[in-house]
């Protein structure tokens, strides 16, 4: 087990490596110089150098890439050019709006999907379970923004129940911030949940398939107990592996889900940065992004040891 | 083919995923030689019209006909998503049959490598595709075709090592095909209809990642319709004009469901033995 987790750890760790250089080499072969691309064409020479030298441009890129790892690695990211602050401070108050809503609307679509799964695995063929997949075949087809659009409509402008868009902060207490986040968070929650719930009612058919199933039937087990004591958790598996997916998937949507809101988050952040072309704020935003998705799966990976015994005990 | 599509036609999902399928393709065709109204013709007078009589679905803040706007939209969208299903299959399924062929490090680095591309989602590649090289259509291209690779990759892999320790494989061994022409010729044939479902979902799945690039500003540009675009003027009018952005949602609501129902009744007539088990 501790060598399955150590695997784990590493091989993360690689991930993460491997991403950032990426990151870093996207941003490299920008077209002509990033300083002039940062400026625009109407920049004088002394600015553009100027700008060379704050960026530290003029030094190899490797040495570029060390100095801005380590700085990650420490906490500093550099510079925003745009905003003349540290992109720490501008991720670190972004962060706290994108991060928040993904796991809200992860809580969500896990609250509702693995219930209405489980509930249709157990009603195979019925009204009920033909009635959610139906739903379900038509609420994964909706795009999240869309249905954001949709909800804004009834619920913001024409019932008024909630407010449109923007955020309070969470200076200004719990309540008002979440509710804010609220429809932002359904939004992205319910086409999520469309697909997990497919997948759970899938899961929990798959294993009750298995021979196991059968013996603890047959040696008079109710059919409740059964699922609760022996499938539930081997029906985990496929849906924690969907989980760590959806999350990215998730954290990527508040980039959308955020325009719609006007909501100050890190998709805000990065879409006035390429509009400002502040690549600096661009490259630091996106590998906090890409780093949070590689940790949550790590964390679905030692997930993993709960749900599957036979990974503690050292064979994966 | 003919008794293909005679079986295939007495499964609801397939029947009606190919129907709606078609239509969209159909509508996308048509647009080419003929839209009721010039989509780049603006016509104030009649601008924000609720859909009637002349304007089936009205038209928007410039006074375009929506309609012919959904149908140019259809165009932009089935580009956008086939180009990157194209990518992922072209990249993702050698890859995986190369990796599932050699086994070992090699497997295992290609493996690992897709680990890394999945922690990029697609709308993070766009936005920095776009911020180094500008947004547009072709930006769409490449971020939802670099996510479809690791998925193809995955898929081609897992099904070609069920494959390789078959009999008929064996016997193309021994009878000294290589490994690159055994995978040509063997191994790619026999995982052809995995790889159609999942094409199918990918195409969908396409649709709308295109759709919300094109919404957030990195995709298809003005003054080239799209289904994205469109939610993105119609978003600051919903107030007064809510057909602006029920009727394009609702295009792509439609289009992905018809792929979607196309692929699962695919799989249930090419792979019965897998229908069963998940329904």
């Amino acid at each position: 087990m501790i060598l399955f987790l150590i695997r784990k750890i590493l091989w993360a760790a690689a991930t993460l490596a491997v991403a950032s250089v990426l990151v870093f080499a996207a941003l490299e072969i920008v077209p002509g110089d990033p300083a002039q691309v940062m400026l625009g064409i109407n920049a004088t020479d002394d600015a553009i150098a100027a700008l060379r030298e704050d960026l530290g441009l003029n030094k190899p890129a490797l040495e570029r890439y060390f100095s801005w790892i380590f700085g990650l690695l420490q906490g500093d990211l550099g510079k925003s050019y745009t905003y003349s602050v540290a992109v720490r401070e501008l991720v670190a108050d972004r962060i706290t709006i994108s991060l928040p809503l993904a796991l809200l609307a992860l809580v969500m679509s896990t609250a509702i999907a693995i219930p209405v799964g489980l509930y249709a695995a157990t009603k195979r063929g019925s009204i009920a379970d033909t009635t959610i997949m139906a739903v379900t075949q038509v609420g994964y087809a909706i795009p999240n923004f869309w249905l954001a659009l949709l909800l804004v409509y009834i619920l913001a402008i024409w019932l008024q129940l909630v407010p449109a868009g923007g955020f309070p902060g969470w200076d200004g207490g719990l309540v008002p911030a979440l509710k804010a986040l609220f429809l932002p968070a359904v939004s992205l929650a319910l086409p999520q949940a469309a697909i997990l719930s497919r997948i759970t009612r899938s899961a929990l058919l798959d294993t009750m398939g298995e021979d196991y199933i059968r013996t603890a039937r047959a040696k008079g087990l109710s059919f409740r107990a059964t699922i609760w004591k022996h499938a539930l958790r081997n029906t985990m598996i496929p849906v924690l592996t969907i989980l760590g997916l959806q999350f990215a998937y998730l954290l990527a949507g508040t980039i959308v889900i955020e325009n719609v809101f006007y909501l100050p988050g890190l998709g805000r952040l990065i879409f006035q940065a390429i509009a400002l072309r502040d690549l600096i704020v661009v490259e630091s935003a996106v590998m906090m992004l890409v780093a949070t998705i590689i940790l949550i799966n790590l964390v679905v990976d030692l997930a993993y040891l709960w749900a599957d015994p036979r990974l503690r005990h050292g064979r994966p | 083919m003919k008794q293909f599509l005679k079986t295939a036609m007495h499964n609801r999902s397939f029947a009606t995923g190919i129907v709606i399928t078609c239509f969209i393709v159909l509508m996308a065709a048509v647009s080419f030689i003929w839209t009721p109204y010039d989509v780049t013709n603006l016509d104030i007078t009649a601008k924000l019209k609720a859909p009637y009589g002349s304007h089936w679905f009205g038209t928007d803040h410039f006074g375009r006909d929506i309609f012919s706007m959904i149908m140019v939209g259809a165009r932009n969208s089935i580009a956008v998503a086939l180009a990157a299903v194209i990518i992922g299959v072209g990249i993702g399924v050698p890859v995986g049959c190369w990796a599932a062929a050699r086994g070992g490090q090699l497997d295992e680095v290609l493996m690992r490598g897709n680990d890394v591309v999945f922690a990029f989602p697609s709308l993070l590649s766009a936005a920095m595709i776009a911020a180094v090289f500008g947004p547009g259509a072709i930006n769409a291209i490449i971020a939802i075709g670099i996510f479809n690779i690791p998925v193809f990759a995955r898929l081609s892999r897992g099904a070609a090592l069920t494959l390789w320790p078959r009999d008929f494989i064996m016997a193309a061994r021994a009878a000294g095909k290589n490994k690159t022409r055994i995978t040509i010729e063997h191994i790619i044939p026999n995982m052809a209809n995995v790889l159609i479902v999942q094409a199918t979902v990918a195409f969908a799945l396409g649709i709308i990642l295109e759709a919300g690039l094109a919404y957030v500003g990195l995709g298809t540009q003005p003054p080239t319709p799209s289904w994205g675009k469109m939610l993105n003027e119609a978003q600051t009018m919903m107030s007064f004009a809510p057909h602006m952005a029920v009727i394009p949602g609702l295009a792509i609501v439609i289009s992905v469901l018809g792929l979607n129902l196309l692929g699962d009744g695919l799989r249930d007539v090419l792979d019965p033995r897998l229908s069963r088990k998940r329904d």
